[in-house]
């Protein structure tokens, strides 16, 4: 064991237990609510101006949500016993239910609302191409070819229920994942009733700052406009939750400088030290402050839509860089202290290995690689050229 | 049925989810383990696992079933509470098989030191020497019998 | 640990028949062994470790600890004058070799053997998302070794940093109180091999328990008592310090 330790570590304390990769899973499962809660915006609050990015932000939802599990697979001792969740979960234990809560979640809300959503294209698609697609969207069909007005009425009735249920399911979602954290009372880096709050608000904040992103990215692929009135609502989202996420940290921190409890001196020194550049630099900074400087910018300014455009696609990409760093420091900057407060660590990440950077970078691209196969599959836009759907726009 | 007309769809959708939650429900019959759940949350079987793990130290009261010539040495000096194996090690082996294992040979002047280098952090009423400068480089068990060792306390081995 | 002659005469054929029946296969538990009549817990007394690390090497051979990893270890505290707040603490290899000789003069200087905890309230069988971490009937917290997914959040939830997770098997792995040893009428491994009985078992159900009766005659701490674990790893002239 030759990681270099400053101070006193239990000996046991010394290896960090979660890696990279269980700093990749919130963050990725934070993608998946921010997104949802973006399309919930127009589905349920009649926020019309982001209706361009409906559909491409479920799918982004799904995508996510689909490669979620894998980091928690790879970091497993027993990933051929993780079934074990389900069978025996332990109901006192935050992990357990929330196999449940992503099951319910990736089903009973996100499948569903999708199917609900695209069943009008999926009984065309079954009916106008051939080979193997045809097969993949007549089992899409469930065998059901009905797309009379009425059932299409029915659709979006039930589609709008499962919306409404969703956005709790979406804080839910994510914000399990905030208490299993904060509820480990043996951390005090970790253990904080605010804890589930950050980690949510963190989470709407990358989730709409990548469908922004996205849909900009998309748009210049496909040579089309970029509706200037839908990415300007969407960035105004943006800039207010950063601003609460933001208060809510800067809370946080407050209140530990204030309080300056038994754990205070330890994780100051941390602070200064081996989380500089991640905390105060990457997090803090160039992370959250100067995307709602730049926010605010537009916000306040008239400004011309090439120079807004340039600014979004700037300051979302900091955000993401800002919400990773925010994983990283709450997972890896709470093992990097001792529990004595005596003493810390250092992470020592692999490269080629089951925990390590490359394993992290393929599993942050793979989300990307099954947007793309959904976004083929599930086109988020009418295709006016091939003129495979008779009527354009989806039924709501 | 008017109201039920047109939904024929979402009826189809519930069936799938009846379906799996079925499936789930007979997976979990076969593969929950028999004794789960007998004591509390989990396989009560593995108390038993623990319980058989091989021994490795066989405890002072098993050496003294053999050795009570030397428990009567070790009882009248300061090592009267001293365990066999905490110098011997672990005989659960020998205490098996008394003839063919053999504890080794102990070498005191590396097992001595452990507990009487002097230390500040020993109690101060605890016995403790340098050990370079008491004996000069010279093995304990020049001077001291381990069973009873205080100079001139007599008893063999 | 003090074995009167008279006790001697009672307990040597008592132990000879214990020992020819363990030897018969290491069975699950000796056949009078209820779990019901036991809570166990354990003393240490800090006024009589003197840091050999004979408990650590103990330990790490009867339950084939992999090196690196403690089940039990014992550290060392110097405490300059008044100031609570910062100790200088240490713990060479988990004391397994002793502790080279102590450059600090003055002061308050001690050692403090620590072990799993064996708590009532276990934060780490809270937390387990399947059941592989519990407490048995009779106050042991155990771990599944076959159930175990060694996804490491009991490793995480533990004050006390006692748990680890097994490299070869990938599971998570503590101190048992020698389960196998005490459900057969032995004591821990830790306990046997302590020279000074700085360390003692105790069952918490039997009232002529010694070490019971100096639980409820002596002035005794715990660790962490503010998280509430109901910790059952006491704790004799532990000082405040101490973390």
């Amino acid at each position: 064991m030759q990681v270099p330790v400053e101070g006193f570590m239990y000996p046991n304390e010394i290896e960090l237990q979660w890696s990279v990769l269980i700093v990749l899973y919130p963050f990725l499962t934070g993608l998946v609510a921010g997104a949802f809660i973006l399309a919930s915006l127009e589905r349920v609050f009649r926020v019309e101006a982001v209706k361009p990015t409906y559909r491409l932000a479920l799918l982004t939802a799904l995508a996510f949500l689909l490669v979620a599990p894998l980091p928690l697979q790879l970091h497993l001792g027993h990933p051929e016993r993780s079934y074990e969740m389900y069978l025996t979960p332990h109901r006192s234990s935050a992990m357990a239910m929330f196999g449940f809560v992503y099951l319910w979640y990736l089903l009973a809300v996100l499948v569903l609302e999708i199917w609900l959503d695209y069943r009008r294209d999926i009984v065309v698609l079954s009916q106008t191409t051939t080979g193997w697609r045809r097969l993949i969207y007549r089992v899409l069909t469930l065998g059901s070819t009905n797309i009379s007005p009425r059932a299409l009425h029915i659709d979006e009735r039930a589609g709008w229920l499962i919306t409404v249920i969703g956005i709790p399911s979406a804080f839910l979602l994510h914000g399990y994942v905030g208490f299993i954290f904060g509820s480990v009372k043996a951390n005090p880096w970790w253990s904080s009733p605010l804890m589930p709050v950050v980690f949510l608000f963190s989470a709407m904040v990358s989730g709409i700052a990548v469908v922004m992103l996205l849909y900009m990215l998309v748009s210049s692929l496909r040579k089309e406009p970029i509706d200037m009135g839908c990415v300007d609502t969407v960035a105004k989202y943006l800039f207010y939750t950063f601003v609460i996420d933001f208060s809510l940290e800067m809370l946080d921190l407050i209140h530990r400088i204030y309080e300056a409890d038994e754990s205070f001196r330890s994780l100051d020194f941390m602070v200064h030290t081996r989380l500089y550049f991640s905390q105060v630099v990457l997090q803090i900074f160039i992370g959250t402050l100067l995307p709602i400087t730049l926010l605010g910018l537009t916000q306040v300014l008239k400004l011309t839509p090439m120079v807004r455009k340039q600014i979004y696609v700037l300051s979302g990409c900091l955000t993401l860089i800002g919400i990773f760093a925010m994983r990283w420091n709450v997972v890896i900057g709470g093992q990097l202290f001792s529990k004595s407060f005596l003493g810390y660590t250092t992470y020592k990440m692999g490269f080629a290995t089951r925990e390590g950077l490359l394993t992290a970078i393929v599993l942050t691209v793979l989300p990307f690689v099954f947007l793309w196969v959904l976004v083929k599959l599930l086109p988020p836009w009418p295709e006016r050229d091939s003129g495979a759907l008779p009527d354009a726009t989806p039924a709501h | 049925m008017k109201a039920f007309k047109d939904t024929g769809h979402l009826f189809r959708v519930a069936a799938v989810f009846l379906a799996g939650f079925i499936a789930f429900l007979v997976l979990r019959s076969l593969l929950v383990p028999h004794s789960f759940g007998r004591y509390g949350h989990y396989r009560a079987d593995a108390i038993g696992e623990i319980a058989a793990l091989p021994i490795s130290y066989a405890g002072h009261q098993t050496c003294e079933t053999c050795h009570s010539e030397v428990v009567d040495v070790k009882n009248k000096g300061v090592h009267k509470g001293v365990a066999c194996e905490s110098c011997h090690g672990p005989q659960a082996k020998h205490a098996d098989d008394p003839g063919s294992v053999v504890p080794d040979k102990l070498d005191t002047s590396m097992l001595c030191p452990r507990c009487h280098q002097t230390n500040v952090a020993k109690p101060k009423s605890f016995p403790q020497v340098d050990a370079a400068e008491h004996s000069g480089g010279a093995a304990c068990n020049t001077c001291h019998q381990p069973h009873t060792p205080a100079i001139g306390a007599g008893g063999s081995q | 640990m003090n074995i009167t002659r008279r006790r001697m005469l009672v307990l040597l054929p008592a132990a000879a028949v214990a020992w020819k029946y363990v030897l018969a296969g290491t069975p699950e538990a000796s056949p009078n062994y209820q779990m019901t009549e036991h809570w166990w817990a354990m003393l240490i007394d800090i006024t009589k470790c003197i840091g050999c690390g004979s408990c650590v090497r103990a330990c790490q051979l009867e339950n084939h600890v992999p090196d690196g990893y403690f089940r039990t270890w014992v550290e060392r505290y110097h405490i300059e004058d008044w100031e609570m707040e910062y100790p200088k603490v240490d713990s060479p290899d988990g004391g397994k070799n002793g502790f080279p000789v102590a450059k600090e003069t003055g002061g308050k200087n001690f050692f403090v053997p620590k072990m799993c905890n064996q708590c009532a309230d276990s934060p780490c069988t809270q937390v387990c998302p399947v059941g592989a971490t519990f407490v048995t009937p009779d106050g042991v917290v155990l771990v599944d070794q076959k159930y175990c997914l060694g996804c490491r959040y009991c490793v995480q939830a533990c004050p006390y940093g006692c748990r680890f997770i097994n490299p070869k098997t990938e599971t998570a792995n503590k101190c048992t109180l020698c389960y196998h040893r005490i459900t057969k009428g032995l004591t821990t491994a830790c306990c046997e091999v302590c020279p000074t009985g700085a360390r003692q078992l105790a069952n918490l159900k039997d009232p002529k328990d010694p070490i019971h009766e100096f639980l409820q005659t002596h002035s005794v701490q715990v660790l962490k008592p503010y998280l509430a674990t109901r910790s059952k790893c006491f704790y004799y002239g532990l000082d405040g310090a101490v973390r």
